[in-house]
């Protein structure tokens, strides 16, 4: 115990001197000072000051078709590049979304129903809602968000993706690995921890896939044509250094055990969510909300603060999940009070991505992409605000083992993450494809079944796993009573489930037209010389 | 940030810092625990068990850590004292579960000793509580016209029971129940045993 102390003690003051040593470097070079100037950085010459819809302009347009943006030339050259890595990635992602909500939706019933379906092993709830989780995650977001960033850094960076072929390549082989560890799921070989199911040794080819992926990112970033880094490039730059380091250090097999294995475990999850998701998420909104209205970001030194923190404090927050349990009180201490200050970040980013909105509220009203985005912006203030409150020990100690968690999980990863994707996709595709989507009515069809759905969503499971958790504490009520005081609530979820798949399957039903109209007639406007993106 | 080699050091040096407070600091501390005296390590037969409790994802609606009576009324519920980290020296995957559609495991072994019970309960947990909304599991057992020796049969009440022949239990279904039984952590726990005591009040014991 000494030892470990002093360890601890000799440790903190070695990286003191360090984080001083780097700050002194910092402020010699410049780093820490950046001006609002730079938050131009995502719009080419004259494009500051035009708000940016793909969605409206080809209902203005004759002829239906999208035009490549006001002063695009060299921005469609750069686009031309990235596409065919982009194209794969989010279809490969809205793939897994339509398949990921379908298994979502039957472990939902399942929870209310638990006779259906119990014929065959691999439609068990344990085997259904792994398979959800995992081709949510690693299928959904992760590509999706990752193929946003391949269509992202390069408009910010000011030069062509680099390596434009490794993506798809990756793509593939990823596409393998999360369908590998979906049949191994269902088959009943996993790692046997939340969030880390798909087996250690399929795991290695999603490994080598990620490289595919970081490769071109950061060789497109170290040959940029700008000079400043857009706040945006320092969440994926970060987010491609942290996950790959996660995704290994956790999935190495046979060196942990116990609970030592449960810290593990708990500082890898929630680091898939604050160091991989939720750069993805933020990072992308830092882009897109500014360029839809047009104008720069509300304060973009603040930004900085942003990211810092956030590093800082989220990588610290996993143990909160096994607050009460058989680890030591000061990790599960540390965990909190790092949640705690998960309130830094998340206030600096909210006044950055809200009062940006709020002051050009015609363009909510304008723009249905940018109404995804903002409203993910927003759920991301009120998952993080609710997270640090659900950390606090005596909050804990009601909402721990129930429903409520799940509610939250769903309000990150879905509320925000998933909206935010959801607004890119809808910007981004008209600009990849040069046509405008086929079926415009139903971009807000799509908006309103997922925001009705999962406000019931949301709300029911909410509800029931409070009433669960207090019925749990209540030592008068038999166990029976938390099962049957949620239950109503867990149909209540069924429906508002129920109601967000049918708004996934319209999405992947429009984004497959879209595709398939694209080959149907060509392009509208190709860009005419991509010789000034493609030089280096 | 104008520089990426910086901004990348300086991420990755922030992920080190967190994996050392998070997973270095707490593997060293805990690994110096012995196992608590009175844990058996599992038989190759519970292990198999433990390989079905994985598969079957029973994780998702179980957890197996009590928590301490300072905290909420696990003990009172017959699930066991508050565990310590050296309760789970010979598990590899950890199961502690984050999740309670159904009660904690820790001590079922203890609480329900019968293999009958559990065997019934497996095929169909609305057989012995209505209100249960654990999943059936049959794909565990199979139906036959008679029992073979050597066979364990499945005790149905009679709306449950085929109506033709017998439910007997597969292999998977008697290596999952001799895993259930393990579960049995009533030994004491040494004071100063590594736990989350942040709901004691100072000197209390737990």
């Amino acid at each position: 115990m000494t030892l470990t102390i002093g360890l601890l003690l000799g440790l903190s003051f070695f990286a003191s001197l360090l984080a001083l040593a780097f700050l002194i470097w910092a402020v010699n070079n410049r780093q820490l000072t950046i001006t609002q100037h730079d938050a131009y950085t995502i719009f080419t010459e004259g494009e500051a000051g035009h708000p940016d819809d793909a969605t409206t302009e080809g209902s203005q347009d004759e002829g239906g078709a999208a035009r490549a943006h006001h002063f695009d030339t060299e921005r469609a050259g750069i686009d031309a590049i990235s596409r065919p890595a982009v194209v794969t990635l989010i279809s490969s992602g809205i793939a897994w979304l339509a398949i990921g909500s379908i298994f979502g939706l039957i472990a939902s019933l399942k929870l209310h129903w638990p006779d259906w379906l119990v014929g065959e092993a691999w439609l068990t709830f344990g085997r259904v809602r792994t398979l959800h989780l995992n081709m949510v995650i690693y299928g959904w977001l992760s590509m999706t968000g990752i193929g946003v960033a391949m269509w992202v850094a390069p408009r910010i960076f000011h030069t062509a993706l680099r390596y434009p072929k490794l993506p798809i390549i990756g793509a593939i082989l990823w596409n393998v690995g999360v369908a590998a560890g979906a049949i191994a799921i269902a088959s009943g070989w996993n790692d046997g921890q939340e969030w880390l199911e798909i087996p250690w040794q399929i795991d290695i080819l999603i490994a080598i896939a990620g490289s595919f992926f970081v490769l071109p990112l950061l060789a497109t970033a170290a040959r940029r044509h700008v000079k400043h880094i857009y706040v945006t490039g320092w969440y994926y730059i970060a987010a491609l250094c942290w996950f790959p380091i996660l995704f290994f250090i956790a999935n190495i097999p046979y060196i942990y055990s116990g609970v030592q294995e449960a810290t593990v475990n708990w500082w890898f999850a929630h680091n898939v969510l604050g160091l991989w998701l939720t750069p993805l998420g933020v990072g992308a909104a830092y882009y897109f909300i500014p360029k839809i209205i047009g104008k720069p970001i509300y304060s973009y030194s603040l930004s900085l603060l942003g990211f810092w923190a956030l590093a800082l404090f989220y990588s610290q927050v996993g143990i909160h999940h096994l607050i009460g349990g058989p680890v030591p009180t000061w990790v599960v201490t540390l965990s909190i009070v790092h949640s705690v200050m998960m309130f830094v970040p998340v206030i600096a980013v909210a006044i950055n991505h809200h009062v940006t909105v709020a002051r050009n509220l015609w363009a909510l009203k304008a723009s249905v992409p940018l109404r995804f985005i903002s409203l993910g912006a927003v759920m991301y203030t009120l998952a993080s605000f609710q997270g640090s409150i659900e950390a606090l020990r005596s909050v804990n100690s009601v909402t721990h083992f129930t429903q409520y968690t799940v509610a939250h999980a769903h309000l990150g990863a879905y509320g925000f993450v998933s909206f935010v994707m959801f607004g890119a996709v809808y910007h981004m595709l008209p600009r990849i494809t040069g046509r405008s989507w086929p079926w415009p009515s139903m971009i807000p069809a799509h908006f309103w079944l997922v925001v009705v759905g999962f406000a019931i969503y949301f709300i029911g499971l909410t509800i029931g796993g409070v009433l669960q958790g207090f019925a749990m504490l209540d030592v008068a009520r038999p166990f029976s009573d938390s099962v049957q005081v949620v239950l109503p609530y867990l149909e209540i979820r069924s429906l508002g489930g129920a109601v967000m798949v049918v708004g996934h399957l319209i999405f992947a039903a429009h984004f497959l037209a879209a595709l398939i109209q694209r080959d149907a007639q060509a392009p509208a406007a190709q860009p005419h010389d991509t010789r000034s993106a493609v030089s280096t | 940030m104008n520089r990426m080699v910086p901004l990348a050091i300086l991420a990755l040096a922030i992920l080190a810092f967190a994996t050392l407070m998070l997973v270095i600091a707490p593997a060293i501390q805990i690994r110096s625990e012995a196992p608590t005296p009175g844990l058996k390590p599992y038989t190759a037969q519970q292990l198999r068990g433990r390989t079905q409790y994985v598969a079957q994802g029973c994780i998702y609606c179980h957890s197996q850590q009590p928590r301490s009576i300072d905290q909420a009324p696990d003990a009172e519920r017959g699930w066991g004292r508050a565990s310590v980290a050296s309760d789970y020296a010979y598990d590899r995957p950890h199961l502690l579960g984050t999740m309670r559609t159904g009660p904690d495991l820790f001590n079922v072994g203890a609480r329900l000793p019968s293999r009958g019970w559990h065997l019934t309960h497996l095929y169909q947990p609305r057989a012995i509580f209505g209100w249960s909304i654990m999943p059936a599991y049959p794909y565990l057992f199979e139906r036959k016209e008679h029992a073979e020796p050597g066979d364990v049969v499945i005790i149905l009440p009679a709306d449950r029971a085929p109506k033709k022949g017998v439910i007997v239990a597969k292999r998977e279904a008697l290596d999952l129940v001799a895993y259930l039984q393990s579960l049995d952590h009533t030994f004491p726990a040494p004071t100063r045993a590594v736990r989350d005591d942040g709901y004691a009040e100072k000197g209390e014991p737990r």
